[in-house]
């Protein structure tokens, strides 16, 4: 198995695991009880605060374990807009975004909020001159992804902060695929609030956190007890908390010489797509770009064949095509970033990690043209699109 | 998520390509919202003697076009028309919902294609 769809999920790191053993075994109290059992499990909840507070610089008090990436979102965008109302009716967010932060934000817009869906360049980045011109004496909230999961690009955050700042306007970014590729500073992106998910820095599913900056008021998604200072009530997935905050130390630890060597990777297999197919178009900024991540769009055939076909030789890679995704839509990011409807139906993305070797990548160079190969020649668009005409709206054929 | 028949028809497509003097051509679907799907036809007596198909689309819609391919050779006329979709979907042991009628455009295509036939003999 060739695995280069790191962006969907990563495996544990060994490390992480033994960290989680003790928690789901014997020391399985309960973080409000007294007695000894319950107060190891406090001491380890804790100290998990403390080890993903130091990956993103943050002090531990201003970390909300939540249950997913999606939560974190949630809760910020939801949160944070709620807890504003009294100030103002207008929020921004980009189209670049998450559906965990388009969906809370389009029903914040069912509630009475204004909300603006920032658009974005070719490359899929934010314009931060336009999204300044977009706050108004109403804007509470902006939120604009720290890099994009589907294609790559790396937002520019820390302007978008200083302008968020110079506004008076809460900042919120969803760092879930940055984490453990970049380095994230809570301080130096200028946010006041900030998500994560552990199991995207080789932690286990069922834990993320959002950041939220030291004095910043937020309504709770969830309520209950007074877990979590109040803003998250549930009893805590100790073991899942436990194995993020080990994740989040070993994702600090050799974070630049990771990098590195998942670019020198990455570049190599864009190198090698590029040259051996033709009509192929690499999406995303080229060089504002997450380390481990090429993205492309493939003309005249479809993503989700293409990822079949790879499957069959043992890659595994993500493709943002319409027949791909259970809504069989295509990706709102590629058509946002100008990609036609028929070039989206060709998207592929390959997202690197720790596990993959040079071997792994001289494979998918070797193999990737033959499947596409494979592909033109039964599709009927081989010799080009001829008169295809986009259409505004696609019917559900019955 | 697709069944072994629908794999094999999706890894090993029959009858893949052109019929350069097709008797009837029928196309089907729209590659800007999903797949489309070209099928040719020859036709003697009456009866599709041979068919061939290319497609844009997903896994799917490739296994459901070299099926019906299959299904028609040697059909007449009426009996290739009969064909539906849910007999295309069944001969393939199944396809997801979501899928049924998204990717399932063989009928529909091969409808077209009989339509196209009996049109340009019509103007003989």
């Amino acid at each position: 198995m060739r695995y280069f769809d790191h962006m969907a999920t990563n495996p544990l790191r060994p490390e992480v695991l033994d960290a989680m053993m003790p928690y789901l075994k014997e020391e399985f109290g309960n973080p409000m009880s007294l007695y000894a059992l319950g107060q190891k499990s406090k001491k380890a909840l804790e100290e998990a605060r403390g080890q993903v507070a130091a990956l993103i610089g943050a002090k531990p008090q201003e970390i909300i374990f939540t249950a997913s990436g999606a939560e974190a979102n949630n809760m910020a965008v939801r949160g944070l807009a709620m807890a504003s109302k009294a100030k103002g009716s207008h929020i921004i967010v980009s189209k670049m975004e998450h559906h965990s932060v388009l969906n809370p934000a389009r029903m914040l817009e069912k509630e009475g909020f204004a909300v603006t869906f920032l658009p974005v360049d070719k490359y899929g980045m934010v314009d931060p001159g336009a999204l300044e011109k977009a706050i108004t004496k109403e804007t509470v909230l902006i939120s604009v992804v720290h890099a994009s999961p589907e294609v790559g690009t790396i937002e520019p955050v820390e302007e978008i902060g200083r302008i968020a700042k110079k506004h008076g306007v809460l900042f919120h970014t969803d760092a879930v695929a940055s984490a453990g590729y970049l380095p994230v500073d809570v301080e130096a992106l200028g946010v006041s609030a900030l998500s994560l998910s552990a199991h995207e820095f080789y932690g286990p599913k069922g834990a993320g956190a959002l950041y939220l900056k030291g004095g910043t008021r937020i309504v709770p998604l969830i309520y209950g007890g007074i877990q979590e200072s109040g803003r998250r009530a549930g009893t805590e997935n100790i073991p899942a908390i436990v194995g993020m905050g080990k994740a989040a130390e070993l994702a600090k630890a050799g974070l630049a010489e990771r990098a590195g060597k998942l670019a020198r990777l990455r570049d190599r297999l864009v190198a090698g797509v590029l040259e051996g197919i033709g009509h192929v178009y690499y999406t995303g900024h080229p060089e504002h770009r997450l380390p481990g991540h090429a993205s492309f769009c493939v003309e005249f055939i479809e993503g989700e064949a293409m990822l079949l076909m790879l499957a069959a030789k043992g890659i595994y890679a993500a493709s943002g095509s319409a027949c791909s995704s259970k809504a069989l839509k295509a990706s709102p990011v590629l058509l946002s970033m100008g990609i036609s409807s028929q070039l989206a139906q060709g998207s592929i993305v390959f997202s690197l990690g720790t596990d993959n070797a040079e071997d792994d990548i001289e494979y998918a160079i070797r193999e990737f043209p033959a499947v596409v190969k494979r592909l033109r020649e039964i599709s009927p668009y081989a010799g080009g699109w001829g008169g295809v005409k986009e259409t505004g709206t696609c019917i559900p054929k019955n | 998520m697709y069944s072994e028949k629908l794999m094999d028809h999706f890894t090993n497509p029959r009858n893949v390509g052109d019929i350069p003097d097709a008797d009837g051509v029928g196309e089907e679907g729209n590659p800007t919202c999903g797949d489309v799907m070209k099928i040719s036809i020859k036709v003697q007596d009456g009866r599709i003697v041979d068919a061939k198909f290319r497609t844009f689309g997903c896994g799917a819609a490739i296994g459901v076009s070299s099926m019906v391919t299959e299904m028609v050779k040697g059909k007449t006329l009426e009996e290739a028309l009969s064909i539906t979709k849910e007999a295309v979907a069944e001969a393939l042991d199944g396809l997801p919902p979501q899928k049924m009628h998204c990717s399932n455009l063989g009928a529909d295509a091969l409808k077209k294609a009989i339509e196209d036939y009996r049109n340009r003999q019509g103007a003989k």
